[in-house]
């Protein structure tokens, strides 16, 4: 079936099986390796893309659902060198086989957006309150990615130096207000 | 996964006549690819429904109706939901992870499926999976599965949060038949029990597509309150939760509707429960005479048995709260 697919920016006219995922594509047909085929699930969050700016798990999608649509993978994060999310985890050593990072760092950048609309999780006191990275908001945010070689405290690290730093410049904007 | 022909119309009309025989509405696909890759589903034809515009929220007669394309990440974030409705934006962040919530729809989450790992293992007998080919779950490993609405035929749950909350708050679904008929359904008459055909979970027919939501207007003072208990602390299924909707007038239940996760065959809620509760004053007493009552009928089994005195402690301890 013809599927356009716009990837990192690129569009890419595919002719696909229906019955291959999002991930497979993005893999084995536009030879973007980055996104890992972990437990297949939608479990384990290896497979984590932004989709139109969303986290999915490319794993459970379907390549065909996905016309039109724009993905970012870990590559297409990497654009112009390392972001600074992947440099941070490379500085808290988060990583240790590696096989989970991209998924973590692609639902860590969807996650950081979801804090900035505000968006309440499970943990939060106050549905309406302002969003505090706290260290519970984050292992509650990033549930969805498991990372079997436990490097939780160096991807909490990584993912809490970068949203200190994006928070800084609201700070100071609500400072010179 | 088998091969299956792929539709995604742009309209209902176009939807509708895609979805003759072997044909199943797609949404998120969460759930559903999952079952396709594991060949428990095997659908002849998907017609996609995310183009048909049924993404947005609205306000409707005091109340909101969610389309059924509504993500939950969008639908619990949803300002209104949030002040008005908190026992459901709350269900729903207590499901799933970030990455699922972000595909997985309002409609699409009504008819997700069992977690019962018999259903999931095609080997295994399943009345569900292939009606009279048994339950391997009685005599199995159980522990996820249900005490209230089971039959001999078959002791599985319903796995959802949202519509524990959903069943709380009165809301009612609505379909659009093949002939293009909109109808309302309460949940109650929505979910059907197992009984000797568990594989017949809902009561919608050939080619009904969920289009919405309805939640009634908001209770007016009530308070609002959702408590699951699962083995880990965050991307579990229920245990037990408990969604109430409680409000005090003079230090009595001037309203009550609470409903349960964890422990039914369907979203389970039982009015003989809400009515113990109204005009009496909040104790302790109250509160486990509610427990037991909500599980008169439980039918434990081997492996769920820990389930009706942590039901009784858990509605113990959302009642207290929300009456504090």
């Amino acid at each position: 079936m013809q599927t356009t697919l716009t990837v990192n920016g690129r569009n890419h006219e595919l002719d696909i099986d229906p019955r291959v995922t999002l991930l497979d594509a993005l893999r084995d047909q536009i030879g973007l390796t980055g996104s890992k085929k972990g437990c297949d699930h939608g479990q384990c969050g290896a497979c984590t893309v932004l989709v139109d700016g969303r986290r999915i798990n490319a794993c459970l999608s379907l390549a065909v659902m996905h016309d039109g649509d724009s993905i970012t993978t870990v590559e297409g994060l990497a654009e112009g060198g390392a972001s600074a999310l992947q440099k941070a985890f490379v500085a808290h050593d988060g990583m240790q086989c590696g096989y989970c990072t991209p998924g973590q760092v692609c639902s860590a950048t969807g996650m950081l957006e979801e804090v900035s609309a505000g968006w309440p999780s499970h943990v939060s006191d106050d549905l309406e309150g302002p969003v505090t990275l706290s260290h519970a908001e984050l292992s509650e945010r990033m549930s969805g990615n498991l990372c079997r070689c436990s490097c939780y405290p160096g991807i909490n690290a990584a993912i809490r130096e970068i949203a200190d730093e994006t928070r800084q410049p609201i700070d100071q904007q609500e400072a010179a207000e | 996964m088998k091969p299956f022909d792929y539709q995604r119309p742009s309209d209902r009309d176009a939807a509708h006549a895609a979805a003759r025989e072997g044909a199943m509405f797609i949404a998120g696909g969460t759930n559903l690819v999952d079952l396709m890759k594991l060949e428990v589903m095997a659908p002849d034809r998907l017609v996609d429904v995310s183009r048909l515009g049924l993404d947005g929220i609205e306000v409707q007669d005091g109340g909101l109706r969610i389309g059924a394309m509504v993500t939950n990440s969008d639908l619990a974030a949803d300002p209104r939901l949030r002040r008005d409705y908190p026992v459901l934006s709350r269900a729903l962040l207590a499901g799933a992870s970030g990455q699922l919530r972000n595909k997985a729809t309002t409609g699409g989450n009504l008819l997700q499926r069992t977690r019962c790992p018999y259903f999931y293992d095609t080997d295994a007998a399943c009345n569900k999976r292939a009606p009279g080919s048994g339950c391997a779950a009685l005599g199995g490993e159980m522990r996820n599965h249900a005490v209230l609405g089971t039959s001999d035929h078959c002791v599985a749950l319903h796995p959802s949060d949202m519509a524990v909350a959903m069943r709380a708050l009165d809301a009612l679904v609505e379909v659009e038949g093949p002939d293009g008929a909109i109808r309302h359904v309460p949940l109650d008459d929505f979910y059907r029990l197992p009984g000797v055909t568990p594989h017949l979970e809902t009561t919608l027919g050939a080619g009904d597509l969920i289009t919405a939501v309805l939640l009634p207007p908001p209770p007016q003072g009530a308070v609002q309150v959702y408590r699951k208990v699962r083995d880990r602390a965050s991307y579990a299924f229920a245990l037990v939760s408990v969604a109430a909707v409680v409000t005090l007038d003079k230090g009595r239940f001037s309203q009550a509707a609470l409903a349960f996760g964890g422990l039914g065959a369907r979203p389970w809620r039982d009015p003989a429960v809400d009515a113990l509760l109204v005009g009496e004053t909040p104790s302790d007493a109250l509160f486990a005479e509610a427990g037991k009552h909500l599980l008169r009928n439980a039918a434990p089994r081997e492996g769920t048995e820990f389930k009706l005195p942590l039901a009784r402690r858990v509605l113990s301890a959302v009642l207290k709260e929300a009456t504090q």
